[in-house]
């Protein structure tokens, strides 16, 4: 991927885009009858200006940049997080225990991919947290899909 | 004599046995959380506070509980710069360069034991630095109204940005990333919705615990995925414990000295312990007479960055309370937890809630204590947490940020909301922009809009009103200085590598 300079020059013109188009939307903010001189879109302005700058600046200036990761580890990343989407999305209905176990586990193993390694911390976590969660801290976490309890 | 009978009820509050308690707690948990790496002051308490909330904790107990983390993780993150050359904590950082080499040399045990002492003296005076200063500056600050807040600010951007950060574009982009999503919800002076794009999950705005709990800790979760494997340090075994009585002797002088260094720094808005560490460092380099040791197993290399940092943990504290303005990431997610418990500081909270900030103070000394004894004498139980892989420690950290935030708010939109900062976070922290001015600017964002329109509604919209005082006047100065004289000093003093905290 590309390194050096190039990426802070992309993150510069983005900062741009993204400052202009901040700006672009305060300025659909409805303001009160009654406002103070300022109202409640000049503050945003000022910030989506000095960003839009800030950007400016590292275009013309940009700094070497780190070095990229491989595609491989973009890839590994992108899984990470969509393990977390998952889970976000089964820590309500799922209940605790199934939704951590399979979330801690593939995230064990994509930290240090050896199989029985990752699965006995997935169980381990999971069952370890709920007790510290449930009966040390008692937050009301379900242990279990509400169906299966009935 | 006033501020030995506050301090006493302070006292008469922090040591009710349930407080007593949660400062051992919150020491012992510190000191792990500092130790681990990977795990900082600013992420551990981060992903605790949550946890407290949900656990119905008053107000001195929640800060009690989160202070002695704090000042838990400042003391452990020496453990692992010691013994494995990775620091627990950024502002350990500095600690890698002599303390690794003594461990090697042999010498882990008097390293760990003289960095414990190095830390309890430095902690220990700049709480009494907090004690005597902290009230000074609240009877200072009644003079504040709008115009000099919001230069104070600024200040506070700008010192975060020169100081602390390589590239100043860097840091006013995150300020302004920060400052952006703090507009988004309800617009406190019109009630009306602001860039909330008609979604009703962002009517009330963006938590800033999410934010902070995703931009520091599911962040690390994407670092250490992409680092995997990598960090292979090889351990160093320690022998028996003693009490290195000439080498802490010999060094006093240099831990009074980064005292006051690290004091320094930690009172300047948004400069923070890891500058604390690192200047004491070099300012104890600077006037050694020989420096061939520095880098090579110095004693004093092990004593003064640690004396500095935990000088500056307590420094941090002062603008902190009596302002409202943080002066390092660990005290922005303090100032979070402040918010949470619906306290606001300032001069008010000295005058309002005085057993809140006595208490407090009590509890720093009381954990100071604490904190002394787990770190010297029982140093070997926390060299032994030491040994928990990576793949069990950040899962298991992912899981309590993800059940600490969920029990807040109960919302699978915070969740999703928190996976999208840690993103962010991963990107922003490859391109080298730093997270904490982000922080910074949701927390402070709302307070800097209000102090700005406040200020234009008593001049009738005349902005030079902004710089009337000689207060705001000298704050906008000391902004500019702040922002550009590092520009000129960069030649000369090198920051370190890491984005400090």
């Amino acid at each position: 991927m590309a390194g050096s300079k190039t990426s802070d020059r992309v993150f510069g013109a983005l900062t741009i885009v993204v400052a202009l188009a901040y700006i672009a939307s305060a300025t659909q903010i409805k303001t009160a009858f009654f406002s103070d001189p300022l109202g409640p879109r000049w503050f945003p302005y000022i910030i989506g200006a000095v960003a839009a700058l800030a950007g400016f600046s590292l275009v013309i200036r940009p700094d070497e940049g780190e070095k990229w990761p491989g595609l491989f580890i973009f890839i590994k990343i992108a899984f990470a997080c969509a393990i977390l989407v998952v889970y976000a999305l089964t820590l309500r209905r799922m209940g605790f225990l199934i939704p951590t176990a399979f979330a801690a586990g593939l995230l064990s193993y994509q930290i240090e991919p050896r199989k029985l390694q990752a699965f006995l911390t997935g169980i381990g976590l999971s069952g370890g947290l709920f007790v510290i969660f449930k009966y040390a801290l008692g937050l009301g976490l379900f242990a279990l899909p509400k169906g299966w309890i009935g | 004599m006033e501020t030995f009978a506050l301090l006493g009820q302070g006292f008469s509050v922090a040591l009710t046995p349930e407080n007593l308690m949660l400062a051992v707690f919150g020491c012992i948990l510190g000191t792990i959380i500092g130790a681990l790496p990977g795990l900082g002051p600013s992420n551990g308490v981060a992903i605790l506070i949550p946890l407290a909330f949900s656990l119905g904790l008053d107000a001195t107990a929640a800060l009690v509980l989160m202070t002695s983390v704090y000042y838990g993780a400042m003391y452990g993150g020496r453990i692992s710069s010691i013994l494995l050359n990775i620091p627990g904590d950024e502002p350990a950082l500095m600690t890698t360069l002599d303390g690794y080499p003594m461990a090697k040399a042999g010498r882990a045990a008097d390293a760990l034991v003289l960095s414990g002492v190095a830390s309890f003296v430095g902690a220990l005076l700049a709480t009494f630095g907090l004690i005597l200063m902290a009230p000074l500056l609240s009877r200072i600050a009644y003079l504040f109204g709008p115009a000099e807040y919001f230069a104070l600010y600024l200040l506070a951007f700008s010192t975060l940005g020169g100081l602390a950060s390589k590239n100043q574009a860097k840091a006013i982009i995150a300020a302004c990333i920060g400052l952006a999503i703090a507009m988004i919800g309800l617009d406190n002076s019109s009630g009306m919705e602001r860039l909330t794009f008609g979604t009703l999950e962002l009517i009330d705005g963006v938590d800033f615990l999410v934010a902070i709990v995703g931009l520091f800790a599911v962040t690390e979760v994407f670092v250490f995925i992409e680092s995997s494997g990598k960090q292979t340090a090889i351990g160093v075994k320690i022998d028996k414990i003693t009490i290195p009585v000439r080498d802490i002797i010999r060094t006093f002088g240099t831990m009074l000295r980064s005292t006051v260094v690290g004091f320094i720094a930690g009172v300047l808005p948004g400069a923070g312990a890891s500058l604390g560490s690192f200047l004491a460092y070099s300012a104890e380099k600077a006037i050694s007479k020989d420096k061939s040791r520095f880098g090579k197993g110095d004693v004093r290399g092990v004593a003064a960055p640690e004396a500095g940092n935990n000088a500056a943990a307590g420094g941090a504290l002062v603008p902190m309370l009596t302002l409202g303005v943080p002066g390092s990431g660990t005290t922005a997610v303090l100032l979070a937890l402040l918010m949470t418990l619906n306290i606001t500081p300032g001069p008010l909270l000295f005058e309002e809630r005085p057993e809140v900030v006595w208490g407090l103070i009590a509890a720093l000394l009381i954990s100071n204590v604490v904190l002394l004894i787990l770190n010297v004498p029982m140093v070997k139980i926390f060299v032994k947490i030491l040994m928990v892989p990576p793949w069990v420690l950040l899962p298991g950290v992912t899981m309590v940020s993800f059940v600490g935030i969920y029990s807040l708010s109960g919302s699978w939109f915070d969740l999703l909301l928190m996976i999208a900062f840690g993103v962010m976070g991963f990107f922003l922290r490859k391109l080298g922009v730093p997270t904490v001015p982000i922080i910074l600017g949701i927390l402070l964002g709302n307070y800097m809009e209000d102090a700005l329109r406040r200020a234009m509604v008593i001049s009738g919209g005349e902005w030079q009103y902004l710089f009337s005082s000689p207060i705001a006047t000298g704050l906008w100065i000391a902004a500019f200085a702040g922002f550009v004289a590092p520009l000129f000093l960069r030649r000369y003093i090198k920051t370190p590598d890491k984005v400090p905290d």
